[in-house]
């Protein structure tokens, strides 16, 4: 960190102040990096607060946080987004996750869910390590931890007949997208193995023109879905089901039962309808991804 | 005569890069994009090319011609353009065998690419043969040749990963690449019509 300041030292300047002045907190301390297989993996600590993050970039949006002083409280912004999914879903026996992170939903699923079966997909060794060295991530009877790609597990869970009541995509870490899991086909393999009431959430993009293919390839897969956004993330949670959507009248009554839960991670679920939209705010014309057009990075970048 | 050569040498090393990037892209939605599946891929794809190098040297032993080596690029396009039906149904019957995504990945990216680069990976020797009129000369065309083909082979990962896959599904851009072989199979048959003994010692 230090010897990239001193190259680019105006910039880096410029963003401290920032920093110091919108969050007034002190300056970002790096106590890790590494460089797996996948991925280059930071973890800062910023006073009682522990990131993770998946990127040097400095416009990295996708990271796990955790407040030390205050370990359940769900720091950053999109983690308490997906888990407005619950709404739809205020009762899971089985869940899915595919992506780790810091281990934060799993884990916090596991707290207000003790009795849920926790599978969890990571396609990267390291950032299990990191989880459980730095986050207190720990598989247990409930969670299971899975090694492997998210695709090819959800491929062998159909196989094998297995369902979940929630499934959370959270695989969109850093720079570079799996472009495969982004695809018409692998919804619909993630929607043969959800079951007649189960929902999926998961943590989109809000920005570029894959804002678009994403919301049409959803779109084409599932019919209409929930759009979650907030102005204190730039990430965009979709959250839908294999069956029509419930009305929000329906929403209001699940939040008042799951209000008093969701309050120690610092969830205001009641909140829920200033973040809900089913409004379609992107171009329909953009083209569903698929297995045979996925250009999700090079779509990013225009 | 020399040109038509280096030209179809080019277009070998551009199939070769292109179809062996979109070889991910085929693999991801059963094995992946585990680094394993790439090593998968490059593993057959050395291998192929290896075999292909030895005989291809073979083939232009036997009265060697252009019209041959058309020949070469109008097998490689017969056994290439099957990825476009077969692929999804060989990666299944895989996928339902073979636990293992590294070895899935392996045994698939063998059944899927093994033949149409051993084939491509004679085109280079056999231009060798068809240009190399001394033992002096032989060595800079052999250089001049792996320059056309290994730019063939830049060019073709360039354009590959940078644009076909955001202008065309993949099964278009397999199609082309089939395409592009039967056309130089026909350049270069074209070519041994007009200068019929141009090329034969």
């Amino acid at each position: 960190m230090s010897s990239t300041s001193c190259r680019r030292l105006p910039a880096a300047l410029l963003i401290m102040t920032m920093v110091i002045v919108l969050s007034g907190t002190t300056q970002a301390r790096i106590i890790h990096k590494e460089r797996s297989l996948y991925s280059t993996i930071l973890l800062d600590k910023q006073g009682s607060t522990i990131c993770l993050q998946f990127s040097v970039r400095q416009d990295q949006r996708n990271q796990s946080c955790k407040d030390l002083k205050n370990p359940k409280k769900l720091v950053f912004g999109y983690a308490r987004m997906m888990l407005t999914g619950l709404l739809l879903q205020p009762d899971p026996k089985s869940i899915l996750i595919v992506g780790l992170g810091g281990g934060t939903l799993p884990t916090t699923l596991n707290e207000i869910y003790p009795e849920a079966r926790i599978d969890v997909i990571e396609i990267d060794p390291a950032v299990v390590t990191v989880a459980e060295t730095y986050f207190d991530f720990r598989s247990n009877d409930q969670i299971r931890t899975f090694v492997q790609d998210g695709r090819v597990f959800t491929k062998r869970a159909a196989m094998r007949g297995e369902e979940y009541d929630l499934i959370m995509l959270d695989a969109f870490n850093g720079d570079y997208i799996p472009e495969h899991l982004m695809t018409a086909e692998y919804l619909d393999e993630t929607k043969a193995i959800l079951t007649d009431d189960g929902v999926v959430v998961a943590n989109t993009f809000a920005i570029s023109r894959l804002y678009d293919h994403e919301s049409a390839t959803y779109q084409a897969v599932f019919g209409d879905f929930f759009n979650v956004t907030s102005r204190e993330s730039a990430n965009r949670i979709i959250i839908t089901t294999g069956r029509p959507l419930p009305s929000i009248a329906q929403l209001e009554e699940v939040a008042s039962t799951l209000a008093p839960r969701l309050r120690a991670y610092d969830v205001r679920i009641q909140d829920f309808r200033r973040q809900f939209s089913t409004e379609v705010d992107w171009d329909t014309n953009a083209r569903p991804l698929t297995d045979q057009y996925a250009p999700a990075n090079l779509l990013r970048e225009e | 005569m020399a040109l038509i050569i280096y030209l179809l040498a080019f277009v070998g090393g551009f199939v070769i890069m292109s179809l062996e990037l979109l070889g991910g892209r085929v693999l991801a939605p059963y094995f992946g994009s585990s680094i394993y599946v790439w090593g998968s891929i490059i593993t057959i794809f050395m291998l192929s090319l290896s075999l292909g190098y030895l005989f291809g040297g073979k083939l232009s032993l036997h009265r060697p011609s252009l019209q041959r080596f058309g020949v070469i690029f109008i097998v490689a396009a017969v056994l290439l353009y099957p990825l476009v039906y077969f692929a999804e149904p060989v990666m299944l019957l895989v996928f339902e065998r073979i636990e293992d995504p590294r070895y899935g990945s392996l045994v698939a990216s063998g059944i899927l690419f093994i033949l149409p680069t051993i084939i491509l990976g004679m085109i280079s020797p056999y231009s060798v043969r068809l240009l190399v009129e001394s033992t002096h000369q032989s060595g800079q065309i052999a250089g001049r040749l792996y320059f056309f083909s290994t730019l063939g082979s830049a060019l073709g990962t360039l354009a590959t990963s940078f644009y076909f896959v955001l202008w065309f599904e993949i099964n278009t851009i397999l199609t082309l690449l089939t395409a592009t072989l039967v056309l130089m199979g026909i350049v270069a048959s074209i070519a041994h019509k007009i200068r019929p003994h141009g090329e034969s010692h």
